[in-house]
């Protein structure tokens, strides 16, 4: 038998799927004693170029409160031509197109290599997707400029029949109408005014042929198409909006000394919503905001327009001092609920020095799905490339999104569902199999996704329930099936169904093979999000104590050591390098707001619970890799000592790659060494790493800040933020000379953390 | 007054009446020779008809005389009678003013040359007032011409003449015979001048029917003999004189009541006729009074023939009106008669009777009840009873020309000028006024009351000749004539020519009267003679006024950065009333007597005669109207404004885009940008533009130069106005032109295929304003809209127009906006500096009450095209337009009007806003914006300091620049009431009387208004009755010679569409008529409320043809006429017309081929064609709103819509006649005195 890694990475290429427990403790009290819960991180959208969809509907249980979708785990009997539900034990007969079912000529879905599947709907009515651009006119020239461009280019990369759309605000919201020819339209909204949807339909003069669609179910597209003349296929209107954009305007209103300029965003964004939701329920619709500052007036504003009043800092919102702070929020939220129901997802693209109200508004993202992009300026490659790679392919040349997803969990009935972290809202579909206890979005089996792409990746968290007096059955499993339907980028409906099961076990007699069936990237991931979650809501010192309090629980209860005895302390190969996961997640700007902005926290935060475990790592441990004379790169400890003269480092936080340049290689980087053909060695070292980062540039999503800094650069912060202080100002000269560089820091390191983790966990008393 | 009545009154009560009329009669005629023809004119009248002919009044006087005096010389005594009883026609009692002027002038020139000299004095007496102020004048004379004129004009207009008439009525049994005359009056009309000499003369004789010329010779003689007799006795009269005039009168009444008559008889009066003098006087005084009654009779008989019928139903109807009542006493005085003679006392009527009868011819001294014009008079006499005739002058002129009566003629001539028509006895002939008399005046029940008493008048139908009552025509041309040099505004309290009158303006001090125009020029001293007279005190002014080329606008003047030199406590600003004393080192104010530090850099040394050095150098110093530059602490926010902006909105609705005014506005703007206002011709104007379209909701459109497109913004959410842009919605028009051409081109196209009918009004208005409010700029806002803003929004009407409101208490709220909205905007518009123009294309009820408000409160206009269409209507509109863009403006304005202690400007009329007491606040003026100020005591003034007044506007130019514009106004003071009367401007006082009412309709009910207008005019002249005028028979109406055209234009205002609507009239026409009064200045005012009708007969090159008075009498078939209001322009055509003449105008020689839907002339290459269009274009030019030409066929359908501008006949809605008013204004003014 395989490997544990080698099973875990199986099923996460098949099924997207990875468990913090790979064998499931068979009783509610283990789990608990477990410390780190029964959890997944499920990729829903996982690319799967070796998965063709079928082009049928799945069978579903014919049990009413069950509706499981048939799976390899069932049991069939071919003669009968009857299945057994897995998960509520229900006797289905298959329907009549099942017929020449037999045990040679089985459908797909119940190979085993199918556990995952994906089925296209083909009654569902297919709408075309929507762009509606939201454009802050409220730029610098250049910048406004850049952003025109590129959203010019955006237009070719649209699907030819999707349909879009334009609002532009600054103190003003205009929504352009499109499909008039010659003098441009648009329709103006004051940005003080807090409209309802329906207001906002009758003043788009929407209210007649947008009341023949009945709620919840969207328009025939051509209808759709005729009702709405600000929302327009692109082919027929990229002429005349390429125009439009051309000749935009900032925003005229004379803004005085001292003065923010007035930016509508919120009402902007509820026209939006309002349009969207009037026109188009239920239809894949993706808002993208650009922003180049803070809302300064009407609702949802963040930041008054007196320049003396800073906007809110990390500080003022733990003194209370943070005006708008509430009142916005609770506005975003409403707005990206109502978005979030009618399936549109909301992206933000903010591009400005300062902040721009991301805590205030990422919600809007967080909750349909959207993305959230962060830049300097619209007139960076980091906006410009990000944004070009929102609209990347796959191999099938379809756009890398999807959208109006709902997820579906359904659970055999030793388990149920606690909830996700992730771009997720609850559909509050209470199923039996859903669990009492929350964690993250829960009290659900539902939960609605609105804007998809093949690296969103939920947090699911499981509660064993099964009584410790009810042993499981020698040899079963508990099962797990994610259904989730959506609209794919081809303007198809499909539904894509992964169906897993683990092995129960008994925690008193396996515990070893519990403990080595721990997936402990994964449990670190799984255990950041849920301390990312809380610390929304909670206070940061306590976020870190509670996740301080699970790791001596779990180090407790998996280490080998004498009472009372640090030294004795180890802990197996398969938790081992959990608690320097947990060292660096406590560092990490997730949960550390010092030194970071509001909106920046929140950026971070929301990148974080959507990205894959593989990125996730990379963002709670940077990875660090090292050039030199000496030999192939290499990865390295993130370290202080890794900081050395002559090395070139290159580090990937995700949101930032640095190359830094050690002390000697940058002297004769400046010597200009690397010119000389008798140094071309030099040249070469030079070049390996940019050589890598352009190639993590290529890929990744959104596109990180790319800093090229030497010794002593100001830039250097970011490299000497993140790595292990092992050396400081305070205990440098004590370590001798040998190598690395001090860091300036009262952070403790590594190693004093794990002293007193061991210290911690030997302890009786605790 | 009516004493026209003859026939009737002869018939039915016989004698009675003759008597009166008789009496009174005769004794003018006789009294007065040469006057007297005139009035015997009047006389004739009662020949009815005859002369009524009413054009030349004297004509008709003579005529009527003539036939009067057979009558009532038939009836009684002839011998009494006919002299007299020719007279007394009426002719008597109206035109006793105006002989007055004429005589006091003509007399100077013509007649009284013989005797004038001491005629002269007598007028005085006549109407004391007039004495004074002949006195006066003469002393004055010489410098004021003009005032000459007016002063003699104190018409006393007798209404006796009625009663007068009446006598002859009964002579009459001729009653027939009258009948006959008044059909021969058409005739006589033609006849004018010359029947109506003859009657004069001839009047007594020819009595009843015959009218005129047999009769004749006696009247002539008669009044010869006064005239002769006269002057001697004139003299005497003086003292007496107010005796003879009304004795005149009376005197022919005297004659037929014969019993009462002939206690009077005893005529004294008839001594006095001869004997003039003594008698006379004691007879008059006497007699006035009864004279009166008679009058009334005369009413009653006026209406009589034709109405009699109802008439004598009438009676029972009292309420008819006073006329009515007459008419009932009428009727029943046949019965009645005896007692109401005498009796009837009464009533001036009654008295007459009474009176008249013994006196009949005695009266003839009735010169006295000339007064003025008796005494002396005789020549006067003519006056006197003329005094009816006095307005007529010319009527005595036509008469007398022909009687030959040398005296006569001579008037004529200075006065006249040539209308021999109008004569003044007017009251003579009272057409058809009958008719008039029941609806129109309610007020007469009164009349029937006492008439019922003279109940002797009944028979008459006195018609007073409306060719013996004050004539507009005459007056005005008269003002022409006399107008010879430039008026010069240096002399305190002179009264200008009328606005009807070419002059050129001198600036020697005072502001022009094309700036400001006083209802009076010499004010009372006290609150307390103010109060008495009723005479309202106020001034329209024109701020801006446009100048003719030949006068120099205000200069500007600069004081540097300390701004302009003002009084340190009243804040007056610099101005030629500021004395300068102590060396020139302070000055005192005139105004507030304040003394005030000169600043150094204003320091200039003073002469000899105190005065500063360099007062001629200085506008402020030497000259009534000038500009200050203001200073920044004069500027709103203390910021030197922004240039103003126009902003356009159009309605784009499909009432709108369908009636084609879209596509008319947005091509004409193409080219009409271009034409924007500037101060320096030569350069660019600074004004910006921007568009806006709107249905339900609102386009804006962004024009920036940059932009290869224009953009439009929608606004739909109209319940919360703002402005979607600012860079590139206001641009300038050169930079941005292609854009804006390109914009404009496209409006119509996109708006072609509209189906959205509904429209919002109040967010259009907000939108303009967001906009001004957002470039911080004033400016101007151009609606172009169409229907009821029934759409959802703020200021969102409802349809109220409902008919049967009209007439009751409930009316008023038809005037009175439907929501509070609009006010509020308008306070916000007016804050901010933004004036609305506002252009209806209404197919149905828009409620312009409501939507005016704003553009009413911001100084803006109110453009109304009813039912617009593409074809016919666009020139006007365009022209109007046109006007409305290019036209001088300033904004952001505020009036302030400043007055010596002692008076102050309590109210105010125009279209503006005021937020205190006494600043007004004009968001917008332009130069054809009038504002009439209204002033009370709250001191006494003195006569030596007379009363100052101030106006300075403070306001942006059209180039942004703020200005300061002063108009400095110094008038007289008087203590004496005469004085008052004698400089006071009518058209003026009706200017004021019209705002004063129409506004007074927003909170009292139509008849409330209306009665109020008429008694207060009553007030005015018995007044002046009372106190000006000289002793005279009660039954004599005397009308001050400034204020005699005041019944007619007051007729005018009541018969208004406002007060009087026609069954065809729209409230929203009544609203906006209403409104636009309100900023109308006094030259509009009038020939809106009297249009101007030309014969088109014959041309001479160069000047206009005389024009006739608003009646359809004055109409030839034969002729074509041409009528213009101010608003309106019709081209009328005789269904008899020349051939030769259609062919000049309408290149076709048929009247039936003549298209009435013309809406321009044919461009006909002939001499005639030429000038026609010449004339049109020149009456375009002078008015602020474009007339767009109108052809009426005689006897189409479209002629009733031409009739309803001849204001001097009864109107299709009721409205009175000019003589049927006159007859209710005496009895008014009666009642008051007695």
């Amino acid at each position: 038998m395989a490997s544990y890694q080698e099973f875990i990475q199986q099923n996460e290429d098949r099924d997207g799927v990875r468990f913090s427990w790979n064998l499931w403790p068979s009783s509610r009290l283990e789990a608990t004693r477990l410390v780190v819960p029964v959890a997944c991180l499920f990729t829903p959208l996982k690319e799967r170029p070796d998965l063709p969809p079928v082009q049928y509907e799945p069978v579903l249980c014919s049990r009413a409160n069950c509706k499981a979708v048939l799976n390899p785990l069932c049991q069939v009997d071919f003669r009968a031509k009857i299945w057994a539900c897995n998960f509520c034990f229900q006797r289905n007969p298959f329907p009549p197109s099942y017929a020449g079912i037999s045990d040679v000529n089985q459908p797909a879905e119940l190979m085993p290599q199918f556990s995952t599947i994906e089925y296209i709907v083909q009654r569902a009515p297919t709408a075309p997707l929507i762009f509606l651009y939201v454009v802050d006119t409220c730029l610098e020239e250049e910048d406004l400029q850049a952003l025109k461009e590129s959203l010019q280019m955006s237009l070719s990369l649209l699907p030819p029949n999707a349909l879009v759309g334009l609002i532009t605000f600054g103190r003003m919201v205009q929504v352009h109408e499109l499909s008039c020819e010659g003098i441009a339209k648009s329709y103006v909204f004051r940005g003080t005014k807090d409209l309802s949807s329906k207001q906002i339909q009758e003043l788009l003069g929407l209210t007649k042929p947008a009341a023949s669609g009945q709620p919840g179910r969207p328009l025939a597209p051509q209808d759709a198409a005729a009702s709405c003349r600000f929302l327009q296929p692109v082919h027929r209107v990229d002429m005349n909006l390429t125009d439009l954009l051309g000749e935009l305007q900032r925003d005229p209103w004379p803004v005085p000394q001292g003065k923010r300029p007035l930016r509508s965003t919120g009402v902007a964004l509820t026209v939006a919503v309002g349009l969207l939701e009037g026109t188009f329920p239920n239809t894949g619709a993706r808002v993208m905001l650009f922003i180049g500052g803070p809302p300064t007036q009407g609702p949802g504003m963040v930041v008054g327009d007196e320049l003396k009043n800073p906007i809110r800092s990390w500080h003022d919102i733990q003194k209370d001092n943070a005006r708008h702070l509430k009142k916005a929020t609770k506005y975003y939220e409403a707005m990206a609920n109502r978005s979030a129901v009618n399936g549109h997802c909301i992206d933000i693209y903010a591009c400005a020095l300062d902040q721009t109200g991301l805590l205030e508004m990422k919600c809007l993202s967080n909750l349909t799905g959207g993305h959230i992009v962060m830049g300097d300026s619209f007139n960076t490659s980091l906006f410009k490339q990000t944004f070009q790679r929102v609209f990347s392919k796959d191999f099938n040349g379809d756009f890398r999104m999807a959208f109006g997803g709902v997820l579906e969990v359904k659970t055999s009935r030793e388990v149920k569902v606690c909830g996700t972290i992730g771009p997720c809202v609850s559909l509050n579909s209470k199923g039996s199999c859903v669990s009492e206890t929350e964690m993250g979005i829960g009290g659900t089996n539902q939960w609605k996704v609105c804007g998809l792409n093949p690296s969103t990746t939920l947090g699911i968290y499981f509660e064993v329930v099964n009584q410790h007096n009810a042993p499981v059955p020698q040899g079963g499993r508990g099962a797990v099936q994610f259904v989730t339907q959506y609209q794919h980028s081809s303007t198809q409906r499909r539904i894509r169904v992964t169906t897993i099961a683990r092995n129960w076990a008994d925690a008193q007699s396996q515990i070893q093979h519990i403990e080595s069936s721990f997936d402990q990237e994964v449990a670190a991931v799984l255990m950041a999000r849920l301390g990312v979650f809380r610390a929304e809501s909670e206070e940061g010192p306590d976020v870190l104590r509670w996740l301080d309090r699970q790791l001596i629980r779990l180090c407790q209860k998996f280490g080998q050591f004498n009472k009372d005895d640090p030294t004795s302390f180890k802990l197996s190969e398969s938790l081992s390098l959990y608690p320097q996961f947990m060292f660096h997640l406590r560092r990490s700007p997730f949960l550390q707001v010092f030194n970071n902005s509001p909106d920046e926290s929140s950026y971070y935060r929301h990148h974080f619970v959507r990205q894959d475990l593989t990125q996730s790592l990379i963002m709670i441990q940077p990875i660090l890799y090292s050039y030199s004379f000496h030999g192939p790169p290499e990865p390295v400890l993130l370290d202080s000592s890794s900081i050395l003269p002559d090395r070139i480092l290159l580090m990937d936080t995700f949101f930032q790659l640095v190359i830094y340049h050690g002390e000697t290689i940058a002297q004769w980087r400046k010597a200009g060494y690397q010119e000389m053909a008798e140094y071309e060695n030099f040249k070469q070292l030079l070049l390996a790493p940019l050589d890598d980062a352009q190639e993590i540039l290529q890929t990744r999503f959104p596109m990180p800040r790319y800093v090229d800094t030497e010794h002593g650069g100001s830039q250097a912060r970011f490299l000497l933020s993140k790595v292990n202080p092992s050396q400081t100002h305070n205990n440098s000269y004590a370590w001798g000379q040998e190598a690395g560089a001090p860091i300036l820091t009262d952070d403790v390191s590594l190693q004093v953390f794990m002293d007193h983790l061991k210290k911690l966990a030997v302890s009786s008393s605790t | 007054m009516n004493v026209n009545q003859h026939t009737p009154m002869a018939s039915p009560y016989g004698q009675p009446q003759p008597g009166y009329g008789q009496p009174g009669y005769a004794p003018l005629d006789g009294g007065y020779p040469a006057p007297y023809a005139p009035f015997n004119g009047p006389a004739s009248a009662y020949q009815p008809g005859a002369p009524p002919q009413g054009y030349s009044p004297f004509t008709s006087f003579p005529s009527k005389a003539v036939a009067a005096n057979p009558v009532s010389d038939l009836s009684s005594p002839l011998d009494l009678g006919p002299a007299r009883g020719p007279p007394t026609s009426g002719a008597t009692p109206v035109s006793a003013p105006q002989p007055y002027n004429q005589y006091s002038h003509s007399q100077g020139d013509m007649q009284n040359g013989p005797p004038p000299m001491t005629q002269a004095p007598p007028r005085p007496a006549a109407s004391q007032q007039y004495n004074q102020g002949a006195v006066n004048l003469s002393g004055p004379q010489p410098s004021y011409p003009q005032h000459y004129g007016p002063q003699p004009s104190m018409q006393q207009v007798a209404n006796q003449m009625t009663g007068m008439q009446i006598t002859s009525g009964p002579p009459t049994p001729a009653g027939p015979g009258y009948a006959p005359p008044h059909s021969s009056h058409p005739p006589v009309n033609t006849a004018y001048s010359a029947a109506p000499p003859h009657s004069y003369t001839q009047a007594p004789p020819p009595a009843s029917s015959p009218p005129t010329q047999p009769p004749p010779p006696s009247g002539p003689a008669a009044s010869q003999q006064y005239y002769g007799g006269p002057t001697p006795p004139s003299q005497q009269p003086f003292n007496s004189s107010l005796p003879p005039t009304s004795q005149q009168q009376f005197a022919s009444p005297a004659p037929p009541p014969p019993s009462s008559q002939q206690t009077f008889p005893p005529s004294s009066s008839y001594s006095g006729p001869a004997p003039t003098p003594g008698q006379a006087p004691a007879p008059p005084a006497s007699q006035p009074q009864q004279s009166f009654p008679p009058t009334q009779p005369p009413f009653s008989s006026a209406p009589p023939p034709a109405s009699h019928p109802a008439f004598v139903s009438g009676p029972p109807p009292p309420a008819q009106g006073s006329f009515p009542p007459r008419a009932a006493p009428l009727s029943s005085q046949p019965g009645s008669f005896p007692p109401p003679g005498p009796s009837p006392i009464s009533m001036p009527s009654g008295q007459y009777p009474g009176p008249m009868p013994p006196q009949q011819q005695p009266p003839p001294s009735q010169p006295s009840p000339y007064h003025s014009g008796p005494p002396p008079p005789r020549a006067q006499m003519p006056p006197t009873s003329m005094a009816q005739s006095n307005h007529l002058p010319p009527g005595p002129q036509g008469p007398p020309g022909p009687l030959g009566p040398m005296q006569q003629p001579p008037s004529q001539p200075g006065m006249q000028g040539g209308y021999p028509p109008q004569q003044n006895g007017a009251f003579g002939q009272v057409r058809g006024p009958q008719p008039g008399y029941a609806g129109p005046y309610p007020g007469q029940p009164n009349y029937g009351a006492p008439a019922t008493a003279p109940a002797p008048a009944p028979a008459a139908q006195k018609r007073l000749d409306p060719d013996s009552i004050p004539s507009p025509i005459q007056v005005i041309e008269d003002d022409k004539v006399k107008t010879t040099e430039p008026f010069t505004t240096g002399v305190r309290g002179q009264a200008p020519p009328l606005v009807t009158t070419n002059f050129q303006v001198k600036d020697q001090g005072n502001a022009s009267p094309r700036f400001v125009r006083c209802t009076a020029y010499n004010m009372p001293c006290t609150a307390d003679m103010a109060k008495q007279s009723q005479v309202p005190l106020a001034a329209v002014i024109k701020p801006l006024a446009t100048l003719p080329p030949d006068e120099t606008p205000p200069y500007l003047v600069d004081h540097g950065e300390g701004g302009p030199i003002r009084c340190n406590r009243c804040k007056a600003y610099m101005c030629p009333y500021m004395q300068f004393i102590e060396g020139g080192r302070r000055f005192q104010c005139g105004f507030c007597s304040c003394v005030t530090e000169v600043p150094p850099h204003y320091f200039q040394h003073l002469d000899h005669t105190g005065k500063r050095v360099d007062c001629y150098d200085r506008p402020e110093l030497s000259l009534g109207s000038y500009e200050f530059m203001a200073t920044v602490d004069y500027c709103k926010n203390n910021k030197i404004p922004q240039p103003p902006a126009f902003i356009f909105l159009i309605d784009v609705s499909y009432n709108a885009v369908k009636s084609g005014m879209v596509n008319i506005v947005c091509q004409e703007l193409k080219t009409l940008l271009d034409y924007l206002p500037r101060e320096n011709p030569e350069m660019d104007s600074v004004v910006r533009v921007g568009f806006v379209t709107y249905n339900k909701v609102l386009h804006f459109y962004n024009v920036k130069a940059s932009l290869a497109q224009p953009q439009m913004l929608v606004v739909s959410d109209v319940s919360d106005m703002f402005v979607p842009l600012l860079d590139g919605f206001l641009v300038n028009v050169n930079e941005s032109r292609l854009v804006i051409e390109s914009l404009l081109d496209q409006i119509p196209e996109m708006f072609a295929e509209t189906r959205e009918t509904e429209t919002v009004f109040g967010p259009v208005i907000q939108a303009g304003l967001e906009a001004l409010k957002a470039a911080d700029c004033s400016g101007k806002l151009f609606v172009f809209h169409s229907s009821l803003p029934i759409a959802e929004a703020p200021g969102k009407l409802k349809n109220r127009e409902d008919k049967k409101l009209i007439g009751t208490d409930k009316e008023k709220s038809l005037f009175q906006p439907q929501v509070a909205f609009y006010n509020t905007l308008a306070k916000e518009c007016v804050a901010q500096g933004c004036c609305v123009d506002l252009f209806l294309f209404p197919n149905q009820y828009v409620d312009v009450a409501t939507l005016g408000v704003v553009p009413v409160s911001t100084g803006g206009s109110v453009y109304k095209y009813t039912y617009f269409q593409a074809q016919s209507d666009t020139e006007r509109f365009l022209n109007d337009l046109r006007r409305d863009v290019q036209k001088l403006v300033g904004f952001d304005a505020v009036m302030r009007v400043r007055t010596s202690t002692g008076i102050r400007a309590t109210d105010f009329f125009g279209s503006f806003f005021m937020s205190n007491t006494t600043d007004v606040e004009l968001a917008g003026l332009d130069c054809d914006k009038a504002v009439t100020v209204e002033f009370k005591h709250d001191d006494k003034l003195s006569e030596e300091t007379g009363a100052l007044m101030q106006c300075a506007v403070l306001y942006t130019s059209c180039s942004g620049q703020r200005r300061l514009r002063v108009h400095n106004m110094a008038v007289n003071c008087c203590s004496q009431l005469a004085d008052l009367y004698r400089n006071c401007e009518t058209d003026t006082i009706i200017n004021f009387l019209s705002k004063y009412a129409f506004r007074g309709l927003l909170s009292n009910p139509t008849k409330a208004v209306r009665d109020t207008l008429i008694n207060q005019c009553a007030q005015i002249l018995a007044c002046y009755r009372k106190n000006c005028a000289s002793p005279s028979s009660a039954g004599q109406l005397i009308l001050p010679e400034c204020m005699k055209l005041l019944p007619v234009y007051l007729n005018c205002v009541l018969k208004s569409d406002v007060l009087m609507p026609g069954a065809d009239v729209s409230l929203d026409d009544r609203a906006y008529l209403r409104q636009l009064i309100s900023g109308m200045d006094v030259s509009e005012s009038h020939v809106f409320f009297y249009p101007r009708l030309l014969p088109l007969t014959k041309f001479e090159s160069g000047s206009l043809p005389v024009a006739v008075r608003d009646s359809e009498e004055r109409l030839s078939k034969g002729g074509l006429y041409i009528l213009e209001t101010g608003l309106h322009l019709f081209l009328w055509v005789g269904a008899s017309a020349q051939q030769e003449l259609l062919v000049s105008i309408f290149g076709t020689p048929s009247f039936s081929q003549i298209d009435p839907s013309l809406t321009s002339l044919p461009v006909l290459d002939n001499p005639f064609s030429q000038r026609l269009r010449e004339i049109i274009e020149s009456f375009r030019a002078q008015r602020s709103r474009y007339m767009k030409l109108m052809v009426v066929k005689q006897e189409d359908k479209s002629e009733l819509i031409f009739r309803h501008f001849l204001v001097e006949d009864k109107s299709a809605s009721g409205g009175a006649s000019y003589v049927d008013f006159l007859c209710h204004m005496h009895k008014e003014i009666r009642q008051l005195l007695s």
